[in-house]
């Protein structure tokens, strides 16, 4: 079975290319077809397939991961587009015993039902905090979700569990939510 | 996607060379447009050549009383750049009006301009503030470089370098976002300042809303001349049949929004000078 639907049909080849990156903080060195995204670098080659496809064509935020911290659409970049950088998937966020404040904030306030925006939304709120430090306003919250949909929990839930999960990534790794 | 030829220079000298070679190339920015485009085999170039290894193409910098933007500024770095904000405000905000945080983290200003979108943000600021457009091989004012839908003055294997922008005045743009894209159903910028030889103080350019992509409209910044508030624009009216028509909305309602974003961003700026 293909693990996604978006291989390409083509028969002809393009070239392959040698590509070093760091993924979730581990070396690698891959050849791929110069057209491979990101996102099937990611799932079809490293497995890492908590990186979703919804529309695959940059509208709806599943395919969101970090590139030296900022949000990007996996779907929309090339792999070799990343040569050199870090990326940061949905696995390399929390460790093996710990969530991410921001994950157990989704937990916390039921920022999620069938989670397959979730890794895109989580990912997307790192980025605000990146961007705007950890106290985030609903207005803000709610202005920088543009680009990430959710069909089924509603936003009300996740911009709450976004500004609460905020706030506890300012207060450092070692402090939960209140 | 078709197969093609992947090249990652680290000179401009070298970006320039791999274009001039290759009669189908075509420079690779963000990709958030043309990434897309290739999925959709809209494009098939022989060779992409990614400017994304030429750091001293996103630098923005004063330079003798104008601001200097590299075509590889990311919308998100011109949204947050304190010398934007400080020195051209309005251009800082239309920048954080773009698209979402994740487009904004990959686009660049390079790619929207030279992409021509009828509907895109960039191209109003540009011709509003009378920037030029300097490329591997000239300098092109905004008023000659966007010539048409997705269609500009570019040779194809140019590179736009960076754009200058004047400063010495004040602007606001206002959009109407097209609620399910979020590209401008109209959007227009607004520039009070140093008039060019021949011209008024004001210029008003409209981008999402005519059908050949950004224009002028030359009777509101008569009238704007004349007296600078929402009143002077009370009536003026330009026509649907110029406007796009499509299933989001007819000619004479974006018209209507033209008209509406207009009388917005000048009581923006009436009051704030106030
Ligand atoms: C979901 C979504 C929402 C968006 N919303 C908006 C919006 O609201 N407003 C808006 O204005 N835009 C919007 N965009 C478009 C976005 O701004 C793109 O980034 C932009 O149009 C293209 O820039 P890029 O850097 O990604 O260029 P690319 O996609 O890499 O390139 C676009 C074209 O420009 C050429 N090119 C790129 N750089 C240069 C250069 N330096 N010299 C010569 N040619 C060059 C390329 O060859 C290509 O033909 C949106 C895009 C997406 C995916
Ligand atoms: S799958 Fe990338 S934005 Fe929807
Ligand atoms: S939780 Fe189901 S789509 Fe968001």
């Amino acid at each position: 079975m293909q693990p996604t639907s978006f291989k390409d049909t083509s028969l002809v080849r393009a070239p392959a290319h040698p590509l070093a990156l760091s993924v979730n903080g581990a070396a690698v060195s891959v050849t791929v077809d110069v057209r491979t995204l990101l996102v099937q670098l990611l799932r079809d080659e490293l497995r890492l397939t908590g990186t979703h496809v919804g529309c695959d064509t940059s509208q709806c935020g599943a395919c969101t991961v970090l590139v030296d911290g900022a949000a990007v659409k996996a779907c929309a970049v090339l792999a070799v587009q990343v040569e050199g950088r870090e990326v940061r998937t949905i696995e390399g966020v929390a460790t093996a015993e710990t969530l991410h404040p921001m994950q157990e904030a989704f937990r916390e306030h039921h920022g999620l039902q069938c989670g397959f925006c979730t890794p895109g939304m989580i990912l997307a709120a790192m980025d605000m905090v990146r961007r705007h430090g950890p106290v985030l306003d609903e207005a803000t919250v709610r202005a920088d979700l543009e680009g990430n949909l959710c069909r089924c929990t509603g936003y009300h839930n996740i911009v709450k569990a976004i500004i609460a999960g905020a706030r506890a990534m300012g207060a450092g790794p070692a402090v939960g939510l209140d | 996607m078709f197969a093609f030829t992947y090249h990652r220079p680290d000179t401009l000298t070298q970006a320039v060379g791999l274009l001039r070679g290759r009669e189908e190339a075509k420079p690779l920015a963000g990709g958030q447009t043309l990434i897309a485009t290739l999925k959709q085999r809209l494009a098939a170039p022989s060779d992409l050549v990614d400017l994304g290894a030429l750091p001293a193409l996103r630098a923005i910098a004063r330079v003798d009383g104008r601001l200097v933007i590299g075509a590889m500024a990311r919308h998100a770095d011109v949204e947050a750049s304190p010398l934007v904000r400080e020195s051209l405000p309005a251009l800082a905000a239309l920048a954080g009006l773009i698209g979402d945080p994740a487009v904004r983290n990959r686009g660049t200003l390079g790619g929207s301009i030279a992409n021509n979108d009828p509907s895109a943000d960039y191209p109003a600021g540009c011709l509003a503030l009378d920037a030029t457009i300097v490329t591997d091989r000239r300098e092109i004012a905004a008023a000659d470089f966007f010539i048409g839908l997705f269609e500009t003055a570019l040779e194809p294997d140019e590179i736009i370098i960076q754009v200058a922008f004047p400063l010495g005045g004040e602007g606001t743009y206002e959009k109407f976002r097209n609620p399910a894209s979020r590209y401008a159903m109209a959007g227009v910028f607004i520039w009070r300042g140093q008039a060019l030889p021949g011209e008024g103080p004001v210029r008003v350019a409209v981008t999402g809303a005519g059908q050949g992509g950004v224009f002028r409209w030359s009777e509101a910044e008569a009238a704007l001349a004349a007296h600078f508030s929402p009143t002077a624009l009370a009536g003026l009216v330009l026509s649907g049949d110029e406007m796009i028509e499509d299933i989001h909305g007819s000619g004479a309602y974006r018209a209507h929004l033209v008209g509406a974003m207009a009388r917005r961003a000048v009581a923006r700026m009436t009051q704030a000078g106030a």
